[in-house]
């Protein structure tokens, strides 16, 4: 193994905690513009929290989250991630250990659904649990209860989601990350397409992932969401680079 | 050892085609059920690094060490052709671009997958059909086409044919170069669902040289970004992808065409 285990260690609770982190980007077939998105971050999120990034539209609250999920790269810091019983930094593990803490740990919804194509969409929905071993029996049936409590009627399973509307996209993304009880979850405005029954049904599990004892960041555009689920703010606009 | 060790390792990889340089000082590892990308365009060393790293052709400098199943980690090119010749039909596939380069044309698709048994000894006739059938399955083969001819299928199914013929042994580590291209976009996606599932659910390590860059999106871990026969970026696929850091990754990124 190239890297050695990560020696820092989280406080007793503490399930992600993100140290010095700056975010820039440098675009090199546009004049090498350089575009400072945040320095000098640190946040930290427990166990049983929901922490809410705020801040206007451009603030770089994305930026952040897919820094935290390692898919950015930052300029600087780290981001040390609860797995097991190990603490791994996303900044300087390897490729396969990321993978193997977003596999257990780390869930993430984004704003859009990325899938293969010709999928359907119960496999979509499946696959996360087989890969850890679940019995296919047993994931078929967790996999239809969520598709099912999330409305997706079960005439759709059988189909890949591409032609799929935004909301149900958005729905089939969703069932995808809580299919499994991640310890942490990062959500990237899961419930902007959605009607208000459906987003209330969102809310509800978030909230439940939540009282489970998941540490989660969010990104939400809708305040009752936000009030709903959220149990701390942290705010951008101050840590936006200088 | 333990399982997460390193399977392959590649150190200062360098090969010239006399002054002209292929690859340059190339370095990686490669892990147990890891899927690698090389992405660059036509000319970037890719196919080179491939063939080097693969066993098929010896590199000018580097060394090449592969962690086999009984005696530990081993030079690929420090020892006897017969034993790395071993290697690669027992325990490595390749996939080839062009099915022709690694199918047999003149003896039957079973005979195709049938043939990398015997050569590992296998021979009960009623085995190697059974599992020759198996395999054909696994790879959505219609049964009923086992005593065709490779030249008789399409090419889609010539690939199936392939992957069929490599994963028969059951190996740890499969190259491909370039599987899906030359194929129908319809076929492409059915086939790289189809390699992505076998190639997870076996915890099989691949090496995959692609110019496609959904390729490696969808089939591999972890990306290595080449040009002028140099590796100018590498780490995990979607970062590379969402986030490209040098200014050859951000013009291939940029320059996908949307649909």
């Amino acid at each position: 193994m190239t890297t050695s285990p990560d020696t820092r260690v989280l406080e007793a609770g503490v399930m992600m905690k993100a140290e010095g982190l700056a975010k820039s980007f440098v675009l090199h077939n546009q004049g090498g513009v350089r575009l400072d998105v945040f320095s000098g971050l640190d946040l930290e999120v427990g166990r049983g929290e929901c922490l809410i990034l705020a801040g206007p539209s451009g603030a770089g609250k994305s930026s952040l989250l897919r820094s935290l999920y390692a898919n950015y790269k930052p300029q600087a810091g780290s981001v040390l991630v609860r797995h097991d019983n190990t603490v791994v930094d996303l900044c300087s593990a390897e490729p396969y250990e990321i993978l193997e803490v977003r596999r257990r740990t780390l869930g993430y919804v984004s704003q859009f659904l990325r899938v293969i194509p010709r999928v359907p969409t119960i496999d979509l929905v499946v696959e996360p649990l087989t890969v850890r071993g679940v019995d296919p029996a047993e994931a078929r049936e967790r996999a239809g209860t969520l598709l099912a409590r999330l409305r997706i009627p079960e005439a759709l399973w059988g189909l890949p989601p591409a032609t799929f509307s935004g909301g149900e996209q958005q729905r089939v993304n969703i069932a995808m990350t809580f299919v499994q009880d991640y310890p942490i979850l990062l959500l990237d405005e899961p419930t902007a397409s959605l009607d208000l029954e459906n987003r209330r049904t969102v809310t509800d599990l978030i909230d439940e992932a939540r009282r489970r004892g998941a540490a989660i960041v969010g990104i939400f555009h809708d305040a009752e969401v936000r009030a709903a689920v959220g149990t701390r703010s942290y705010d951008l606009t101050e840590r936006k680079a200088a | 050892m333990s399982a997460r060790d390193p399977l392959l390792q590649v150190r200062g990889l360098t090969h010239r085609y006399g002054r002209q340089v292929g690859c340059r000082d190339v370095s990686f590892d490669l892990h147990p059920g890891e899927v690698l990308g090389i992405v660059g365009e036509s000319g970037s060393g890719k196919t080179t690094l491939l063939k080097c790293v693969s066993g098929q052709m010896q590199p000018s400098e580097g060394e090449v060490a592969y962690r086999t199943r009984d005696i530990g980690t081993v030079d690929v090119y420090g020892m006897t052709e017969a034993r790395r010749r071993m290697l690669m039909r027992t325990d490595w596939g390749i996939v080839y671009q062009n099915a022709r380069d690694g199918l047999r044309m003149k003896v039957s698709a079973g005979a195709n997958v049938g043939e990398r048994l015997m050569a590992i000894g296998e021979r009960n006739y009623g085995h190697i059909r059974n599992e020759a059938v198996d395999w054909l399955e696994r790879v959505e083969m219609d049964i009923g086409r086992i005593d065709d001819l490779p030249g008789t299928f399409s090419g889609g199914m010539q690939q199936r044919l392939q992957i069929a013929r490599n994963l028969v042994t059951k190996p740890r580590l499969v190259f491909m170069d370039e599987p899906t291209s030359g194929l129908d976009v319809s076929v492409q996606a059915r086939l790289l669902d189809l390699i992505r599932g076998l190639v997870g659910s076996l915890g099989i390590a691949c090496v995959v040289v692609t110019h496609d860059l959904g390729v490696v999106r969808l089939l591999s871990h972890r990306l290595m970004v080449m040009k002028g026969g140099r590796v100018v970026e590498q780490g995990l696929t979607d970062q590379v992808l969402d986030d490209p850091q040098h200014p050859y990754t951000q013009l291939l990124v940029s320059s996908i065409l949307p649909v």
